[in-house]
């Protein structure tokens, strides 16, 4: 079994375009939600959303490249390259190995309602353009940087809910441990539009403190009333030890362990169960127990059932150690396909700078999160290792843990 | 609409919308070998010379479209026709 590291990372998020930015805002426990009118104008019930601005890469990219681009592949094109020129990746490496991308992602609204409103208008199909199909498919992501980069390895999108770019990881991982690829640019991408996350608002499952709203997404805090779609980009380079020993690559950080399991319960509502199997499958292949692990960002979104339920599998697990834990998704909001990913490259940071992020608005408990160990503020902490997990729609539960070099 | 007006639209969409280097733009410029252009590019030229000038390109005649003076003769001529 070959050991898998991480050799870069890169990150474009609501709480910062890159990685000195964003760990900033992690330290400074800084919020990116706002009160979005447009989307209130639309009738959603919740306008509260990260906000994000696109990136401008007329110069960087060329048109072909740049028309056939959702905003989400925009936003993982940014993430990547800043990954690629900390893991020391040049072009000419690319083309002249197999190298593979894995990216986690679970949709591409605008490209689809343009495309299906131009024929329902004009009954001309001659008048979608060119770069429709590229942006609309659930591929988009890895379909674009595949291409923009190079790449001659393996190429898919992995589409896991709110678990996706963490189970694109786990992938990964298990690719190169088993040796069927060197190095993998893993990641997860989540677009923020006006009508991406409608239908989920039909659910009434975002928080309504609009009058706060950088104070309405509070996971695990007795007062939680939903979550805040977010999104943006994260990128991690996955290696073989052997071969990034071999290129002198800076090594970040090792991933020990990955688990999975459904909850085969619930379309919508988590189940504890689902989780305690994922994250017992991540520890066991870890080959450590719950005392090893130092921090946990957790999944929690701020939704009142899925962090009471997600509190129940931790004190299950942990309930004896009690490790630090927080959620990130306290100052990001929920960054969906992205979350998996971007949770770890946040933890990264955390890990590189001895620091645990704190949960904000984690202002008072309730009866099942006050069995853990919850960080409203910043602390100082030396994590070797830490656990990170991501659950979503239909009960997908995935489990990572990242463990520093030695 | 004269042929200088067609000229001039269609030369202005390749430089801005196509980012063609306005040295390039030659009426005898193979828009494949000259300018660079590929099969997926005339998906969207299709789209331009339909909103600019009402007219819808069909995949039989564009392959008979090769240089830019093919390009503005055809719209000039189904103008005409109009």
């Amino acid at each position: 079994m070959n050991r898998v590291v991480i050799t870069g990372t890169g990150i474009y998020s609501t709480i910062g375009r890159n990685l000195d930015e964003v760990k900033e805002s992690l330290f400074n426990g800084k919020s990116g939600v706002v009160l979005d009118p447009e989307r209130k104008s639309y009738g959603y019930q919740s306008g509260l959303t990260g906000k994000l601005d696109r990136p401008q890469l007329k110069g960087i990219l060329d048109r072909r490249a740049r028309v056939c681009m959702p905003e989400h592949a925009e936003y993982a094109y940014m993430s990547t390259a800043e990954a690629l020129r900390m893991a020391g990746i040049s072009p000419d490496y690319l083309k002249n190995n197999e190298a593979g991308i894995l990216f986690g992602n679970d949709s591409s609204t605008p490209a689809v309602i343009e495309c299906v409103d131009i024929v329902r208008a004009r009954r001309d199909t001659t008048m979608v353009g060119s770069g429709s199909v590229f942006q609309s498919m659930n591929s988009s992501v890895t379909m674009n940087l595949s291409v923009i980069f190079q790449l001659r390895g393996v190429n898919f999108t992995v589409s896991g809910a709110c678990a996706s770019g963490s189970h694109a990881i786990g992938m990964g991982y298990l690719m190169i441990r088993h040796g069927y690829q060197k190095m993998i640019i893993c990641g997860g991408a989540q677009e923020v539009n006006l009508f991406c996350v409608g239908s989920f608002d039909a659910l009434g499952a975002f928080s309504k403190r609009e009058s706060e709203p950088q104070k309405a997404s509070r996971p695990f805090d007795k007062s939680r009333d939903g979550l805040v779609p977010s999104g943006g980009a994260a990128t991690v380079i996955l290696e073989d030890l052997e071969s990034a020993l071999k290129r002198g690559a800076p090594i970040i950080a090792e991933v020990i362990g990955y688990g999975f399991s459904s909850d085969g319960v619930h379309i919508s509502v988590p189940d504890v169960d689902g989780p305690v199997r994922a994250i017992s499958m991540a520890l066991k292949d870890a080959a450590i127990g719950p005392e090893k692990i130092d921090y946990i960002n957790a999944h929690a979104t701020s939704t009142p059932i899925g962090d009471q339920n997600e509190a129940k599998a931790i004190d299950i697990l942990f309930g004896k150690h009690k490790p630090l834990i927080s959620s990130t998704k306290s100052m990001t909001g929920h960054e969906m396909w992205m979350a998996g990913a971007s949770e770890i490259v946040y933890s990264i940071i955390m890990m590189q700078n001895s620091f645990v992020a704190p949960n904000i608005n984690f202002t008072e408990p309730d009866e099942f999160t006050s069995k853990l160990n919850i960080t409203p503020v910043i602390k100082e902490k030396n994590i070797d290792t830490f656990l990170s997990n991501s659950f979503g729609f239909g009960g997908t539960n995935s489990c990572l843990i990242v463990k520093k070099f030695n | 609409m004269t042929r200088e007006d067609i000229v001039k639209t269609i030369n202005g969409l390749l430089i801005e919308e196509f980012e063609i280097d306005e040295n390039a733009i030659k009426p005898d410029a193979h828009l494949k070998n000259d300018l660079g252009l590929e099969s997926l590019d005339f998906v969207d030229i299709a789209v331009i010379v339909q909103k600019e000038f009402g007219l819808t390109l069909k995949g039989e005649e564009m392959t008979s479209i090769r240089t830019l003076q093919n390009l503005y003769d055809y719209i000039f001529n189904c103008i005409q026709k109009k």
